[in-house]
């Protein structure tokens, strides 16, 4: 049943609040960092003035905010925190420990650079850097989008198939602390379609029965237990296989939110512009999609064969998706808001060649970096590097693979 | 170690799935504690100070878990009657500690 | 509160620490537990950092707690225990449970508090969540190998404060904790060995009994790390408190109070021990008893100084 609900203007911060508002969320633990830090006020607004029965807690530093997340979740609560750059660099070892856990936290990550030099502006080095964690990882377009996925994020994360946590990657300032016009459901609908956090059952063979894997207080379980060589791995496995299980999940919790806003972003995974006819296609994460999609329109009125994919999951990687889409497509451009020195190439660049490496004809493949530090990426920029991708489409050898745009020589 | 079989069905969340009790760690000591039953006065100050819950009360007498002593001698010395003797595990040198 | 502690019923109580734990003999850290949880009601949450006691009772597939437990990482035990408690709390908003009156205890080693635990335990005190941390202090880094920690005693060997030619053991005195988490104006503080159990126990009934941080600070000597037999755990923390190495006191309500031995101290001098009787049973200060026993004076010194601050603080407060 599709509700339309009403428009509001909202950042990207006050729309993630505003979700996390709706979604019945038990225990928030954050600490400020810009450009994060309208989350935590506005949620700290809404606690104080009785809007919704969520625990506040005020700690001391990021790395103490998800420790009190893995706290609260392991306890049966539903948990969101939400952090930048340092903040998530200082809670690193605690991502590992969420996602080891199997714990359904949500996490609104507003990206924004790594120091040092101490930058507060948008790249994406920060969630990157943090892709083997464990974690589901999106990386949203727009405030809308922002508001929608932190919804679907507590519905993906809390999937008995699933169980584990969610980061939601929104660009710092250009969608953090711009304003937009969002449109929100209803409290009573959101909180319909999360429901309240239901923990799974574990079986545990000196209790005789099932329990709901959380301390309860009563039930003798150990959470969090040292697991040597002899089990570790297998551990991880569980990890790797609830990863791949949420494949299906993220996919089933588009369809159905679409189902209730008229909104769906793809098919969950990634969103594609004029690629079925394309020989240049750009691949990008993120806010700067607008602009790229813009230019591309423009050159396709100009009868231009262009094309761009906006990938919205970074975790887990889309690589079927991506084959399927590209394997006719001559040249492909992937944009990276993220560096690695020292590798050959960025991140995404690497996932999408990995991807793409055992098609039978494979685009040629080339990287621009852009982006870093919060650098702006104009239209005439975008419509430099098709214009070398189509060159490249028609045979052209591209003086480097890796092309780091924007920066002064 | 563990050093029983391995186990399959591992818990969908990394909790335990066995009690610490099916690892019989008095395979550790080299002394075992002998409770002298005539001058025990059953004050219970071995089972304050065990730290392997080895020291165990049936409501009328005193015993050690043989299973889980460690043998580390805490009991003999802090029995206040001196009650408790360690002697070395399967016989060896003479005389106790 | 005053129904008195009976051994005989507590010792046929089910114990809520296991046998069959990977603890060294005549390890201290179990006693504690054991004293610590004994006579406890549920319903209760146990929080342990990553140390001795976590590692040596719950390597999968075996546990050794038979009560509701969860190790986080190294340096947020207390951060962890915030978050449990906020949990009960917002479940019973939601009408999920009806009582979040839970006890949260938190364990952590002199490790996981005194330094790399240390800012998460300020955070937790700050904002008033209830729970009461023990703190086992086993005066080094135990569990990967006796390194050196802030609780770590003046001329103490260590491996990383090795008795070398040129310097001898930890150059630093012990932080002092208990101090510290005083001036956070906790609602209630204490020390205590698990030599004096009974006021052991009754500290944490007392702790157990009042809203808001608690803190106790537990003496809890390592057979392997200040290398004395396994038998003399508890002579070990006895010395110590007869040399007031480790006076026994409590903070109420922003009163000091000496409890058990060190109360008797107060009142009977002579009962006074020197520090060598503390040092010479532990080959970890082997080195300052025979070639540098500048360190014995100097440790003397600040025993007795810290010991005549805490009689001055007694005096004036109670």
């Amino acid at each position: 049943m599709r509700v339309v609900g009403e428009v509001r203007a909202l950042n990207g911060d006050e729309a993630v609040a505003y979700a996390v508002r709706q979604c019945n969320v038990d225990v928030i633990s954050a600490y400020p960092i810009t450009p994060q830090t309208i989350i935590v006020e506005r949620l700290s607004e809404y606690v104080a003035n009785g809007e919704i029965h969520t625990e506040y807690v005020n700690v001391e530093s990021e790395h103490s905010a998800l420790s009190t997340c893995i706290g609260a979740a392991a306890a049966g609560a539903r948990a969101f925190t939400a952090t930048s750059s340092q903040g998530l660099a200082l809670m690193w070892e605690l991502l590992y420990v969420a996602s080891g856990l199997r714990l359904p936290i949500v996490m609104a990550v507003v990206n924004r650079a790594l120091s040092a030099p101490i930058n507060i502006h948008c790249d994406h080095s920060d969630s990157i850097g943090t892709r083997d964690s464990g974690w589901i990882q999106f990386y949203v377009e727009n405030s809308q989008e922002a508001y929608d996925t932190v919804i679907q994020a507590f519905k993906i994360a809390e999937h008995p198939d699933v169980q584990l946590p969610v980061m939601i990657n929104l660009d710092g300032f250009y969608l953090s602390h711009t304003l937009e016009n969002v449109r929100v459901l209803p409290d009573d609908v959101v909180s319909g379609f999360v429901g309240f956090r239901k923990p799974v059952k574990v079986w545990v063979p000196y209790l005789g029965r099932e329990v709901p894997a959380v301390l309860d207080g009563y039930t003798p379980i150990s959470l969090g237990i040292i697991a040597l060589s002899d089990y570790y791995y297998e551990f991880k496995m569980m990890v790797i296989k609830a990863m791949e299980k949420a494949r299906e999940v993220i996919k089933e919790v588009n369809k159905e939110f679409s189902e209730l806003s008229g909104r769906a972003y793809g098919d969950g995974f990634l969103t594609h512009y004029g690629v079925d006819d394309a020989e240049a296609v750009l691949i990008v994460m993120g806010s700067a999609a607008g602009t790229v999609r813009h230019v591309a329109r423009e050159l396709r009125r100009n009868g231009l064969r262009v094309g761009v994919i906006r990938l919205r999951t970074f975790r887990p990687f889309p690589y079927e998706e991506l084959t399927k889409l590209l394997k006719d497509v001559k040249a492909v451009g992937v944009m990276d808001r993220a560096t690695s020195p020292g590798a050959y190439g960025a991140p995404l660049f690497n996932e999408v060649r990995t991807a793409l490496y055992d098609c039978e004809s494979r685009p040629v493949i080339v990287n621009y970096v852009y982006g870093i530090g919060g650098r702006d990426l104009s239209p005439h920029t975008v419509k430099e590097l098709y214009s070398d991708l189509l060159e490249i489409a028609k045979g052209k050898k591209p003086s480097s693979i890796v092309r780091y745009v924007g920066v002064r020589s | 170690m563990s050093g029983s079989e391995f186990i399959r069905e591992l818990p969908q969340v990394p909790t335990t799935v066995k009690l610490s009790t099916e690892l019989k760690t008095g395979s550790w000591r080299s002394y075992r504690p002998v409770i002298d039953h005539n001058r025990c006065v059953r004050c219970l100050i071995c089972w304050v100070y065990c730290p392997e819950l080895s020291i165990r009360w049936d409501g009328s007498s005193v015993s050690i878990d043989y299973d889980f002593c460690k043998g580390c001698g805490i009991c003999a010395h802090e029995c206040p009657v001196k009650a408790v003797t360690m002697v070395p595990e399967g016989g060896g040198y003479e005389g106790g500690r | 509160m005053s129904t008195p502690v009976n051994l005989k019923e507590l010792a046929r109580e089910s114990p809520k620490l296991l046998p069959g734990h990977r603890h060294c003999a005549g390890c201290a850290v179990p006693i504690v537990v054991k004293l610590v949880l004994a006579g406890v009601k549920e319903p209760t949450v146990v929080v342990t950092a990553t140390g001795c006691l976590q590692v040596a009772t719950t390597i999968f597939p075996y546990t050794s707690w038979y009560i509701p437990w969860i190790h986080n990482a190294f340096e947020n035990a207390a951060a962890t225990a915030s978050g449990i408690e906020a949990a009960f709390k917002a479940l019973k908003k939601r009408g999920v449970i009806n009582d979040d009156n839970v006890n949260i205890i938190v364990f952590g080693g002199d490790g996981g508090t005194y330094d790399i635990g240390f800012q998460s335990l300020s955070g937790a005190i700050e904002r008033g969540h209830n729970f009461l941390y023990i703190l086992y202090d086993n005066e080094a880094y135990m569990n990967t190998g006796i390194q050196r920690s802030g609780g770590t005693p003046f001329g103490a060997w260590t491996t990383t404060s090795p008795t070398g030619d040129v310097i001898p053991g930890k150059p630093q005195h012990k932080k002092p904790i208990a101090d510290i988490v005083v001036a956070h104006r906790a609602p209630y503080v204490a020390t205590a060995t698990p030599a004096h159990w009974l006021d052991l126990m009754m500290k944490v009934r007392k702790a157990l009994s009042i809203r808001g941080p608690k803190f106790i600070h537990v003496l809890t000597p390592c057979p392997r790390g200040w290398r004395f037999d396994p038998s003399l755990s508890i002579e070990v923390c006895r010395l110590a408190v007869d040399t007031c190495y480790f006076p026994l006191w409590e903070f109420e309500k922003g009163v000091w109070r000496l409890t058990d031995r060190s109360l008797a101290i107060a009142k009977n001098p002579n009962l006074k021990k020197p520090i060598e009787e503390f040092l010479k049973i532990q080959e970890r200060f082997r080195h300052a008893l025979t070639k540098d026993t500048y360190i014995v004076k100097e440790l003397q010194e600040y025993v007795d100084s810290v010991w005549s601050d805490l009689l001055r603080r007694v005096g004036t407060t109670s």
